[in-house]
């Protein structure tokens, strides 16, 4: 698609919707937000960069496949549902801790675990359809 | 491509390696027997499935510790033959790795204790014979054959399957010692079903009549694995547990009868086919039949003469088979070929293999004094006990008569007389594939001589695991009495047989002719199998997306309907609703009906994405920011995905008739009626609060986060959640498999 407007605007949007879905990632747990719905922002900006600019573009300015993204999402996910076990708790139960007065826990990890399991997901199937139909 | 001179032979090694491996089992076995023979039981137990009562037990007890002492002893020989046979096939590792987890998967079922478990073992023996059958995977006679006896013995062990969980039901339990030491199925509701079900898993597994017809075909294997699997020890499996489930099946009138009438048919059907065959290897196979004919119609009965004779034949026939098994290999190795009219005079080039098959043919004849004697008086003994005693003893005649003769075809015929005309000029066989058919003919001679070594062993089996008071004597001389002249009647009958065998063999191919043969039957069974499974797969997957979704629906409106008709609930629709709360409505119909505009698929797309984004505006007003989000960013994508789709596909063009129309618009309009009265129905319930107040409550006390549905999803259902991220992922990169492969044909 050949738009100076879409491209020019796609540019300004990306970084917006991956900072935003950030914010929203990392404010879930305790307002609005969480790993999925940042997941899916994300994926939505990033799939405005490929309409704008093309998937070959799109999938350089992501530099890692998003089949490897994925994945990597689903290996956090496990992590921190595995961390509970040498602690003797059952698995996927909440660990926590506190580093330098933040209270850290593996359930962050997990939520960052889906965020990158649905942005890996949704681009997939976004860049295969854009790039053979 | 790689000659063959070229490729390793190390696997050699293997093939020691398993024999030693073998033995040190049997030496590991043998500390058992003093205990088995005093009359204990070994018991060996691992918690496998405690939820579900399943335990990975083993129970060493007589009959058990009979049947692994023959696996593995003849193992080990068979590893040692199989070094020597066919130790330079490229492939012979792999042989070895099959042959061991087949004699591992074996010993297992005989030692099982617990009926899972022992299903579990019969199935793997089942799958490693699949394998072993056909290890000559070019061949496809091989693959067929193979894949004939798995459908045969696997079929059987499903049947098996559920005659174990009928047992599991009557018995309370799985575990084979606790149903042994109970009273008994015999009286139970489900006995007629059980004994359906263990029949049919032992019938196929031994090959009795009407499942004989796989076993000769089994013999497509290398030689090591026929006298292995197909004499000495997989075949005896449905034997096995006929003689293990004894006890708590056996006894009754149908019991009795069916492995009668079995066994007696196979037995003599089987022998007179053995007479017929000049392929030394397939009338060896028949007389394996006959064996396991003859073993099943003696645990038809319940007397100490039967029951001895059953389990002291089966230990005999396992000696002398295995070894005549491998002379055969001997010869078909040291001439080129296996067909009796070539073959004669080898006794010269090869006389060790000559002594060894001298020794096990007259075992299996039942010449006085090897060990085939006495199994031979046993069985005459025995048949008087069982009913009705005239016929069985009269069949038994006829049977061993014949095996005299096939004795003197495979044993004597080709090494004595004049020389025959085989391919190749003969050799004597090396030490490895001598020494298993020199120690397995020695042992017929050494236990007929001393009749009294294996008493106590088969004295443990028949009073320990069978129940008997006692067991019947095992005598070298029992004096003059009726099995001793049935014995003379025997040899005579069995001499005219043998010198008459080449008519007997044209007047039997004569007979054959005329009878239905099993094999092209079960080619047409196969035939029209497949053609039901290509006719119900068109039928059901004919590959439409119309047809799935109209499957898909229809089931949907069934379901949701008959839940109204038959719970009838009580429907209250308040039409008291806020202002904005119409408003979405409407805006939610509107989009509804856009979306059904046939013409133009972008407004197809916007009408479900206007409803998608009422929807969101719903979830707002009732003050649940998280799921709006939610549905918004979804409805976005899916209208992305949508367009990229659907914009690229050539207009619409209908190809539905009028009637297929309506139908169609009938069906939507069901579920949508449907779907609006279930709602309506939930609706009216007052609703339930007791796990919205759970999660508020303890969402902050237990997992330290205010938004509920966030800690819902990372916290209290992580481990849901982790199955939809899998689900999710799976989902789209098979979609991408498939686009990319799609995209992939179009290019070519």
């Amino acid at each position: 698609m050949n738009s100076l407007i879409l491209t020019t605007g796609a540019r300004l949007l990306i970084a917006l919707f991956l900072v935003f879905s950030l914010y929203v990632l990392l404010r879930g747990h305790n307002a609005p937000g969480g790993g999925f719905i940042g997941g899916l922002i994300a994926a939505c900006g990033l799939a405005i960069h490929a309409f704008a600019s093309g998937v070959a573009e799109a999938r350089r300015a992501l530099r890692v496949d998003p089949r490897t993204i994925g994945v990597l999402g689903l290996v956090c996910a496990l992590i921190s549902g595995l961390m509970a076990l040498p602690l003797g708790a059952a698995p996927f139960a909440g660990i926590w801790a506190e580093v330098a007065g933040y209270a850290i826990s593996s359930v962050l990890l997990f939520d960052i675990g889906v965020y990158l399991a649905v942005v890996g997901g949704i681009l997939t199937l976004i860049f295969a359809l854009e790039e053979t139909l | 491509m790689i000659s063959k001179e070229a490729e390793p032979s190390g696997g050699r090694i293997w093939g020691y390696a398993a024999a030693l491996a073998a033995l040190v089992m049997v030496a590991i076995l043998a500390m058992w027997i003093p205990e088995v023979q005093g009359g204990g039981q070994v018991h060996l137990t691992w918690n496998w499935a405690p939820s579900l009562g399943i335990s990975l037990g083993f129970l060493v007890d007589g009959l058990s510790l009979i049947f692994a002492l023959l696996i593995t002893g003849i193992g080990a020989l068979i590893f040692l033959y199989a070094t020597g046979y066919m130790g330079d096939h490229p492939q012979f590792g792999r042989f070895i790795l099959f042959l061991f987890a087949f004699m591992l998967s074996m010993l297992g079922l005989v030692l099982a204790r617990d009926l899972i478990t022992l299903f579990v073992f019969w199935e793997l023996t089942s799958v490693t014979s699949y394998l072993l059958i056909g290890f000559d995977h070019q061949n496809p006679q091989a693959r067929r054959n193979a894949l004939q006896a798995m459908l045969v013995t696997a079929a059987g062990g499903l049947a098996l399957l559920a005659g174990f969980v009928l047992m599991g039901t009557a018995a309370g339990s799985y575990d084979l010692a606790q149903i042994l030491a109970g009273p008994g199925l015999q009286d139970s509701g489900l006995y007629g079903g059980i004994l359906v079900l263990v029949l049919l898993g032992a019938f196929t597994k031994s090959a009795q009549f009407p499942f004989h017809f796989w076993l000769p075909n089994a013999m497509a294997a290398p030689t090591p694995v026929s006298a292995y699997l197909h004499s000495a020890t997989m075949v005896k499996a449905g034997v096995y547990l006929l003689a293990r489930l004894h006890p708590v099946l056996g006894g009754t009138g149908a019991w009795a009868a069916t492995l009668t009438a079995a066994g007696l048919v196979t037995a003599v059907m089987a022998s007179v086919l053995a007479l017929r065959q000049t392929d030394l290897k397939t009338a060896l196979a028949y007389t394996t039949l006959m064996a396991l004919g003859t073993i099943t119609l003696f645990l038809a009965g319940g007397s100490p003469y039967a029951l001895t004779a059953a389990i002291s034949f089966l230990v005999v026939h396992s000696l002398y088979k295995a070894a005549l098994f491998m002379v055969v290999g001997a010869i078909d190795h040291g001439t080129g070929t296996r067909d009796v009219v070539l073959l004669g005079g080898l006794g010269h080039a090869m006389p060790l293999t000559a002594l060894a098959a001298a020794l096990a043919g007259a075992s299996m004849a039942g010449l006085p004094p090897m060990i085939g004697w006495i199994g031979k008086e046993l069985l005459y003994a025995g048949s008087a006990t069982l009913a009705p005693s005239a016929l069985v003893t009269l069949g038994v005649l006829v049977a061993n008569a014949l095996m005299f003769a096939v004795a003197g075809i495979v044993a004597l015929r080709p090494f004595w007389g004049a020389p025959g005309d085989p391919p190749h000029a003969p050799h004597e066989a090396c030490w490895q594939m001598l020494a298993g058919p020199l120690v397995l003919g020695g042992l017929g001679l050494i236990f007929g001589l001393g009749a009294g070594l294996l008493q106590p062993m088969i004295g443990a089996a028949v009073t320990g695991s069978l129940g008997q008071p006692r067991a019947a004597g095992l005598h070298l001389w029992a004096g003059v009495n009726l099995p001793l002249l049935l014995s003379a009647a025997t040899f005579a009958l069995g001499v005219v047989l043998y010198l008459r065998r080449q008519s007997l063999r044209g007047s039997i191919a004569a007979l054959l002719e005329r009878l239905p043969r099993f094999d092209p039957g079960w080619d047409r069974f196969l035939d029209h199998f497949r053609a039901f499974c290509t006719w119900q797969a068109r039928l059901i997957q004919n590959g439409r997306l119309t047809h799935y979704l109209a499957a898909s629906f229809a089931i949907l409106a069934l379901s949701l309907g008959l839940t109204l008709i038959l719970r009838r609930p009580v429907l209250l629709p308040g039409l008291a609703a806020p202002l904005p709360v119409w408003v979405i409505a409407g805006f939610v119909t509107a989009g509804a009906i856009l979306a059904l505009n046939p013409h133009s698929r972008i407004s197809n797309i916007a009408g479900i994405g206007t409803v998608g984004i009422g929807v969101a505006l719903i979830f707002i007003y009732f003050g649940a920011p998280d799921v709006a989000t939610t549905q918004l960013m979804v409805e976005t994508l899916s209208a992305v995905l949508f367009g990229i789709a659907m914009l690229r596909l050539p207009g619409i063009v209908e190809r539905r008739t009028k009637s297929q129309q309506w139908r169609h618009a009938a069906l939507a309009g069901a579920v949508g009626l449907c779907m609006t009265l279930i709602v309506l129905a939930v609706t009216s319930h007052p609703l339930d609060r007791h796990i919205t107040l759970y999660f508020e409550e303890s969402s902050y006390l237990l997992a330290h986060g205010l938004n509920i549905v966030n800690v819902i999803l990372v916290d209290f259902r992580a481990f849901d959640t982790f199955g939809e991220l899998t689900v999710v992922l799976l989902a789209s990169i098979g979609a991408y498999a498939v686009l990319k492969r799609r995209s992939a044909r179009v290019r070519r």
